[in-house]
């Protein structure tokens, strides 16, 4: 047992002293306040690439960044003309998938790495599993599944989904800035942020790093009260309209 | 300057919302009307989701109700009795009708259904109200007096069982049409986001022989206590009232509806209900072509859970 142990810990050893590469990353900002003029943020990821213990950089690096916020199940539904008029015909559930998802690089992902690679580290709109449900089964179809499609045009009309090969930039070869557009419209939560380091096409070192969305002041008074306290909300909500209808007449009274 | 919506999650311009809502109330204050059925297509014309708006909506209404009904109470111009009778059945409408709201919902058709019931209920509404405007108008013309229609005193919902005496419209009818009417009015309000003033006056007028000195204070009333209740019944099963939307809307519209009051005034009746016929129609019509033109996109999103 012991045994075991310490040859799993050599092995983790090994594994940390054989890359030649470490990353060190860092959010400009790790709670956005979502306030009454919120209108949408650009965080600023800074971060460099240090070298293992005698190890040597390499000449070139290059870096993509996956933001995903939390995660929601959706349905995409199909418009359809039904006796004249247009009917949801259709629709597919995209379970658990991030209510909003930013891929962003230093270059065209196809430069990065060849397509096998980027398939199986997720990088670019059409690798990224967004999984849906077809009747009892899970799976993510094809890239050109047409609900699939219409599910990222939507997401990206508002915003949410972004996908950016010039995002990412090499301030020198080894420290790098990227920018992280949180749009005005982006949900509430936790975001975890995935670094991904590459050289001549494969991962050398990756990590993670997160931040938080909160409403903050009266927003997230209104929408934690409308959500948890829903009859005294709308008991409240009544009252006002009461209140402001009474000081109306009254203020405007002219018999 | 833009405002964050906490519930319909998008900014606005808060001057755009307040001049819907002035434009709106003045309007509502001409015609004696809540104006719902502008005002929710309006703001899910700017992207505020529909069924947002027409929860939001509801608070809006029972606002400039309450300014209009206690003007109408200290005028004496309301029926106590009638209101309450048609509450009794407008309560249980509206709780059918929220209760629909959510089931049609989750069966992805809620936007065709409020699509439908705009086209179908506007449409026969606004042309009902266009002929009837046009007869009074051509009745003015060749300088006969106008009169509303109230031939005999009688039809056959006078026959009917259960028979009450409401005292200040001095009328003696059956209770069934009563709650009948006030069913229909608290369903629609519910699922359209609508009061349904522009209804009940109608239907006050033409089934129940109601007098015109105490239809509109009676229907303030019967608006006022349905969409207060609409307004706490979407909170708490849906939570979709934005308050902070519906405040916007309500200061907008309990304003503009002090101006629309006294342009209304200074214009002739027949000529008033002529005008609103054809806005009403108009709402109608665009909503009809709503339905049968291709959409820009025929794909949407829908949030099931987070």
């Amino acid at each position: 047992m012991i045994a075991r142990a310490a040859l799993v810990l050599a092995l983790t050893f090994a594994a940390a002293a054989a890359k030649a590469e470490r990353l060190v990353v860092s959010l400009s900002n790790e709670r956005v306040a979502v306030t009454s003029n919120f209108v949408g943020e650009n965080l600023v990821l800074f971060g460099t690439v240090q070298a293992g213990p005698g190890k040597e950089l390499a000449d070139s690096y290059d870096l993509v960044v996956t933001v995903a916020g939390p995660r929601e199940t959706l349905r995409t539904r199909r418009k359809q003309r039904v006796l004249g008029i247009f009917v949801n015909v259709d629709s597919r559930e995209f379970v658990r998938v991030p209510s909003y998802l930013a891929i962003i690089g230093n270059r065209p992902f196809g430069q990065i790495a060849g397509p096998e690679i980027l398939r199986r580290q997720q990088v670019g709109m059409d690798n990224f599993i967004l999984t849906q449900r077809v009747g009892a089964d899970f799976a993510d179809t094809v890239s050109d599944d047409p609900f699939r499609k219409a599910f990222v045009r939507l997401k990206q009309q508002h915003n949410l989904y972004i996908q950016s090969a010039a995002a990412v930039t090499f301030l020198t070869p080894s420290v790098f800035r990227g920018s992280v557009p949180v749009p005005a419209n982006a949900p509430t939560g936790l975001y975890g942020v995935d670094v991904k380091l590459f050289a001549k096409g494969t991962v050398v070192a990756q990590t993670t790093t997160s931040f938080t969305v909160t409403k903050a002041g009266v927003e997230q008074y209104v929408a934690e009260a409308a959500q948890d306290n829903s009859l005294l909300y709308g008991l409240a909500t009544m009252s006002m309209a009461l209140a402001v209808g009474w000081l109306a007449s009254v203020a405007f009274r002219r018999d | 300057m833009q405002i964050y919506l906490p519930i319909a999650d998008l900014p606005v311009n808060i001057f755009l919302i307040f001049g819907m809502g002035l434009a709106v109330g003045f309007i509502s204050g001409m015609f004696g009307i809540g104006g719902g059925f502008l005002m929710t297509p309006l703001l899910i014309f700017i992207g505020v989701p529909p069924a947002v708006s027409v929860a939001s909506v509801s608070a809006h209404i029972a606002a400039s109700s309450f300014t209009g009904a206690l003007t109408y109470w200290r005028r004496r111009a309301v029926d106590v009795s009638l209101a309450l009778m048609l509450l009794s059945a407008g309560i249980i409408g509206t709780a059918t009708g929220v209760w629909l709201f959510t089931l049609l919902r989750a069966l992805d058709q809620l936007d065709l259904v409020i699509g439908i019931s705009y086209v179908v209920l506007l449409t026969t509404v606004g042309m009902l109200m266009i002929n009837e405007g046009l007869r009074a108008e051509l009745r003015a013309r060749r300088g006969m007096r106008s009169s509303l229609r109230r031939p005999g005193s009688h039809n056959w919902l006078h026959g009917l069982p259960l028979k009450m005496r409401f005292k200040r419209s001095k009328i003696y009818v059956s209770a069934i049409p009563v709650w009948g009417i006030g069913f229909i009015i608290g369903f629609v309000g519910a699922i359209m986001g609508i009061g349904g003033g522009f209804l009940l006056v109608p239907m006050l007028i033409y089934f129940l022989r109601v007098p015109t000195a105490t239809v509109i204070g009676t229907s303030m009333v019967l608006t006022l206590i349905t969409m207060a209740s609409a307004t706490v019944l979407h909170a708490v099963t849906n939570h979709l009232v934005d308050a902070i939307l519906a405040l916007v809307l309500m200061v907008g519209g309990v304003i503009g509806a002090q101006f629309g009051v006294h342009t209304g005034q200074k214009m002739r009746p027949e000529r008033l209900r002529l005008m609103l016929g054809l806005l009403v129609f108009a709402v109608g019509a665009r909503f009809a072509y709503e339905l049968v033109a291709t959409p820009d996109d025929l794909y949407s999103l829908r949030l099931v859970r987070q």
